[in-house]
């Protein structure tokens, strides 16, 4: 229902009574503000956490080896373990249906150059699986393929900063670089999500790196990405029974985790996704707590408001006013109050989130902090309803005694 | 217009209550200039109460324009109110934050009159009361008598058929009463019911019929035959 005059009303009553009207939305504006910096930080460390895993593929866990510090069945403690191929091929077979992807590893450094230009690199020797277990985003021509592998071909792909530093703008697909002094074709440029040094590395096959440096069957790492119908459980439990049977099978005591241990993104994932549950009954809590504070507040003003308009209320009545009249007015003007200053806290809160969000994500790894509006949106309706209950009930009260009662109040 | 069968009424202070009307009979014919006299405390301002519906009586009847007041709703009296009385109280009892003009024209707002008909007739009434300059004014910003005057503009405002008046003059000093009293000698000369409350008897003098109230019994009601000749309009 639209009325003009009862609009009317309501304005002046707001602006002849500023301070009143300005308590009143200070409370709901705050509330709503806290509420949404609160959602907003909240937010922001879920992106950080997320972003944590974005570089690397989520369903993946990686197979290490260093020195025992154990010993067993009659081998001395101090003893170095090395992956072979045949370990490679042993996990490839046995757990086949279960793993989705996976890739060897093989760590270098080499001297790369180009023309005139040349530097230090990481280059690491994979196999094709590599690309999406790294995500490695390419950018020019393509990755390491099977064909590759097979003939052990000396193919080259560059990180996107390498290729900066040695081809400048020129191109580099096709050219042909130095590396360690053996003359390898790059392949593909690519980037990753993963910051600058993951843009500073080179890959090349495994069978190449095997066969030209040393010419044995060693590894580095096996890196596995399982299959994506495990939950965060099972997959844990397959990272548990990978371990166990390398370890048994190069003679590793089962408690050793120096001589080798699997580092399994899903045990990082469930630690995250734990935190985030408890963050988000935190956040609940506190947030709940904000909106509560708010509604007693208004509560509070509406009825000191109300209080302090007793005897207006009776001069209205003596002149004619319906009880519904000065409910609707009170009412209205409490909902307005309460919209306009939730409105107004929303605003600020998402203003002050972006003027803080750059220093957020840079000191304290605060990442985007930004609020659904939808939430508050639904927070600001939820202080609405609060305005509405909490004029109505007084209001209701106030409009319902006797003229002579409310003339007498002060 | 009013008419009055032993009413009573009494308030409760604690476990007792305190008997303060004990069985008034009156009747206020259309037209009437009825002053209510008596010492503080005798009830007056109790039973203008009960006349202008913004209280109610334990026992006896009340008729107002014919009708019987009896277990009247807030939204009844309201309505009731705004349609057949106008109020003048001793404390002047207008809005603050409201200017004269804004003050006259509740009423009708209440009466469901279009904003503009409102002003035209509001500022008709400040004018009657000699306000009319003083119409955008706030009430702090006029002086005893003048907000009596628009107080009196605002109870005359919808044209009811009584106006109660408790002690119109009782805030005032001399002069401004005798024009405060002036302007409701007018209006009963217009036809207005007029019901004043005074303990004041220059006040009382001015008016055609005087009632005297005693500890909440009427102890005389008689036609003011000597009253001062009304001004010529
Ligand atoms: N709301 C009330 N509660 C209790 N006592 C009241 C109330 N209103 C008036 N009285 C008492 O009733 C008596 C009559 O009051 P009132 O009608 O105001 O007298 P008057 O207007 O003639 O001075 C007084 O004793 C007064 O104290
Ligand atoms: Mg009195």
């Amino acid at each position: 229902m639209f009325d003009l005059d009862r609009w009317r009303e309501i304005f002046q009553s707001i602006n002849k009574n500023k301070l009143r009207s300005v308590m009143s939305g200070f409370t709901v504006a705050f509330a709503i503000l806290l509420f949404t910096l609160l959602f907003g930080i909240v937010s922001g460390l879920k992106n950080t956490f997320e972003g944590a895993f974005v570089d690397d593929a989520v369903n993946s866990m990686i197979v290490r080896v260093w020195k025992t510090t154990k010993p067993f069945k009659g081998l001395q403690s101090g003893r170095r373990i090395q992956l072979k191929n045949p370990d490679y091929d042993y996990l490839a077979d046995k757990y086949d249906s279960k793993i989705d992807l996976m890739t060897a590893r093989i760590f270098k450094n080499f001297s790369i150059s180009y023309e005139n230009k040349q530097d230090n690199y990481s280059v690491t020797a994979v196999h094709p699986d590599h690309q999406f277990l790294e995500k490695t985003i390419i950018d020019e021509g393509r990755y390491i393929n099977q064909l590759d592998i097979n003939e052990s071909s000396k193919v080259i792909v560059i990180g996107r900063l390498i290729k900066a530093d040695l081809f400048g703008e020129k191109p580099a697909l096709g050219k042909r670089v130095n590396v360690g002094g053996i003359s390898y074709k790059v392949i593909g440029v690519f980037s990753d999500d993963g910051g600058d040094n993951e843009e500073r590395i080179a890959y090349i096959p495994v069978t190449t790196s095997q066969k030209l440096y040393g010419n044995n069957e060693y590894l580095n790492q096996i890196r596995i990405g399982y299959n994506q119908d495990l939950n965060l459980d099972e997959a844990i439990a397959f990272g548990n029974l990978i371990e166990r049977d390398m370890k048994s099978k190069l003679d590793i005591h089962p408690d050793d985790q120096s001589a080798l241990s699997v580092r399994n993104m899903a045990e990082g994932r469930k630690g995250v996704d734990d935190f985030m549950i408890a963050l988000f009954f935190i956040v609940v809590f506190i947030g709940s707590g904000t909106l509560i504070a708010g509604i007693i507040g208004i509560s509070n003003i509406m009825i000191f408001v109300i209080k302090e308009r007793t005897k207006e209320f009776g001069i209205r009545k003596a002149l004619g006013a319906k009880p519904s009249s000065i409910v609707g007015m009170v009412v209205q003007e409490s909902v307005l109050i309460t919209t306009i200053a939730g409105y107004l806290g929303l605003t600020l809160g998402t203003y002050i989130l972006s003027l803080i969000g750059n220093s957020l994500e840079r000191d304290y790894f605060i990442k985007d902090p930004s609020v659904s509006q939808g939430l508050v949106i639904g927070a600001t309706f939820v202080l609405i309803i609060s305005g509405l209950i909490a004029a109505l009930v007084p209001a209701r009260k106030a409009s319902q005694i006797k003229p002579v009662v409310a003339l007498r109040a002060d | 217009m009013i008419r009055i069968k032993n009413l009573h009424k009494s308030y409760p202070i604690g476990k007792d209550s305190l008997h303060v009307l004990k069985g008034i009979d009156l009747h206020i014919k259309e037209g009437e200039f009825v002053s209510i006299m008596g010492s503080s405390g005798s009830g007056k301002s109790t039973l203008l109460n009960i006349v202008g519906l913004l209280d109610e009586h334990d026992e006896g009847e009340y008729y107002l324009n014919g009708q019987e007041i009896k277990n009247l709703n807030e939204k009844k009296g309201a309505v009731l109110r705004n349609k057949f009385l106008g109020f003048v109280f001793q404390s002047f009892n207008l809005i603050s934050y409201k200017t004269a003009l804004e003050n006259v024209s509740l009423p009708l707002y209440y009466k469901g009159v279009s904003r503009k008909e409102r002003q035209k007739i509001a500022l008709d009434y400040l004018d009657k009361v000699g306000l009319k300059d003083w119409a955008s004014h706030l009430p702090n910003e006029l002086s005893g008598g003048q907000k009596q005057r628009v107080a009196i503009a605002r109870a005359l405002v919808t044209q009811p058929k009584v106006v109660l008046a408790d002690e119109p003059t009782g805030a005032l000093d001399s002069t401004t009463t005798d024009s405060v009293m002036d302007l409701l000698k007018d209006i009963n000369n217009e036809g207005m019911t007029v019901f004043v409350i005074t303990h004041e008897e220059e006040v009382a003098d001015q008016t055609k019929r005087i009632v005297r109230l005693k500890d909440g019994i009427i102890t005389s009601d008689t036609i003011n035959v000597q009253r001062k000749p009304v001004k010529t309009v």
